[in-house]
């Protein structure tokens, strides 16, 4: 038992101390830790945490570990996580502001160099969930509309429309109808466009 | 003292509630509480943003461990403001994880995650696209070429094979100092 807070501390920890550049970064790597290697959680239940993640406020890195180490093993499997999430940046932002001024860092040749390279890998690390994801949340031809409007609309840094949350609350409210139509048992297929054509005014 | 600390926490209070969307969505709010009240100067700011982008961990836990210890000069004063702005989204996302997991098999709760599912992978992609800058990929057209060839050799890899996305990162900052 004891186990497996300690698993989920040393796995958030290393999920942190590689998570450059915010939340999103740090899909990859937990996919691959959380749903690939330890197999804790499938990678549609791990969506449907993202979405949950993603609507509280706060630093989104912290919430999905908060969610994920919360479906694991409640309150104490959740402090593990996120201690494990914070941890090794925080002694690192420790160290710098103890040992070093910030141009140290800011104008080191070397940091510079490493960074130039790291940062368009973790763009990369970004697109490839989208595809996994994207299997995972059962998009097919049809459905592709949702995930590409919200990805262009959010893109479009429009005021207000560009707002994710918009999108979290008319995906919610979406699919609960769609749901609800479904289960009064009504034929799947037509019910499935109304929702596209309903979705898409939505969005437009 | 007290009052610095009390200042701290309820500035990075607002920081934690209030700041949506992770990252960089949130760094005009922590600029607003810590620069325009005179905690640090926007250079600092400056400085403290450049850090965290060449450091791990979120932005919103680098800026506060950094002004907390800048601010009160002891390990103590970071502690408070990390722990400050974390706390009340981690109990937040508490209570929705437990509203969740319990009433899994409401058809709300079914049927929202269903319509739940693709806005996710919308997110994510709009997340790459965001990135997808000249910040990220350099602004001369050569170093264009390279950043460009590192990360579509990165997704690859990431994709198509086992190889571990810390591998990848650690492969591509060592490329990094080769190349550039």
């Amino acid at each position: 038992m004891n186990n497996l807070y300690l698993q989920l501390f040393l796995t958030f920890c290393k999920i942190g101390a590689f998570t450059f550049g915010g939340g999103w970064a740090m899909i990859s790597i937990i996919q691959r830790e959380i749903v690939d290697k330890h197999k804790w959680i499938e990678l549609e239940e791990f969506l449907d945490l993202l979405a949950v993640a993603q609507s509280m406020p706060g630093i989104l890195a912290v919430n999905i570990s908060v969610v994920i180490g919360d479906r694991l093993k409640g309150l104490k499997g959740s402090i593990c996580a996120a201690i494990g999430t914070i941890l090794p940046s925080f002694l690192m932002i420790l160290a710098i502001a103890i040992f070093l001024t910030p141009d140290t860092i800011k104008n080191n040749p070397v940091v510079s160099r490493i960074f130039k390279g790291i940062r368009p890998a973790v763009v990369a690390l970004i697109v490839a969930p989208v595809l996994t994801t994207a299997k995972a949340a059962g998009i097919n031809w049809k459905t592709v509309i949702i995930p590409v409007a919200v990805a262009l609309l959010i893109y479009s840094k429009i005021p207000y429309i560009s707002n994710p949350i918009i999108y979290i609350v008319l995906g919610a409210i979406g699919g609960y109808i769609y749901y609800l139509r479904t289960l009064i048992g009504g034929n799947n297929r037509a019910d499935s466009d109304n929702q596209e054509e309903r979705k898409e005014t939505a969005d437009a | 003292m007290l009052e610095t600390y009390l200042k701290l926490i309820w500035a990075y209070l607002k920081i934690g509630l209030f700041g949506f969307g992770g990252g960089y969505a949130m760094l005009s709010l922590i600029q607003r509480e810590v620069v325009d009240s005179g905690w640090i100067t926007s250079q600092m700011f400056t400085d403290i943003v450049a850090i965290s982008q060449m450091t791990p961990g979120p932005i919103g836990i680098n800026s506060a461990t950094y002004i907390g210890y800048v601010v009160t000069g002891s390990v103590l004063g970071s502690l408070v403001t990390t722990l400050t702005v974390v706390l009340p989204p981690f109990i937040l996302t508490l209570i929705a994880s437990h509203y969740i997991q319990r009433h899994k098999q409401s058809p709300f709760i079914k049927g929202a995650f269903m319509g739940l599912r693709p806005v996710v992978v919308g997110l994510i992609a709009s997340a790459a696209l965001l990135l997808m800058n000249s910040e990220n990929f350099g602004y001369l057209m050569n170093e264009r070429i390279i950043t460009i060839a590192i990360c579509v050799a990165s997704f690859c890899i990431v994709y198509f094979t086992r190889v571990h996305p810390i591998l990848v990162i650690i492969l591509a900052g060592i490329t990094g100092l080769l190349v550039f």
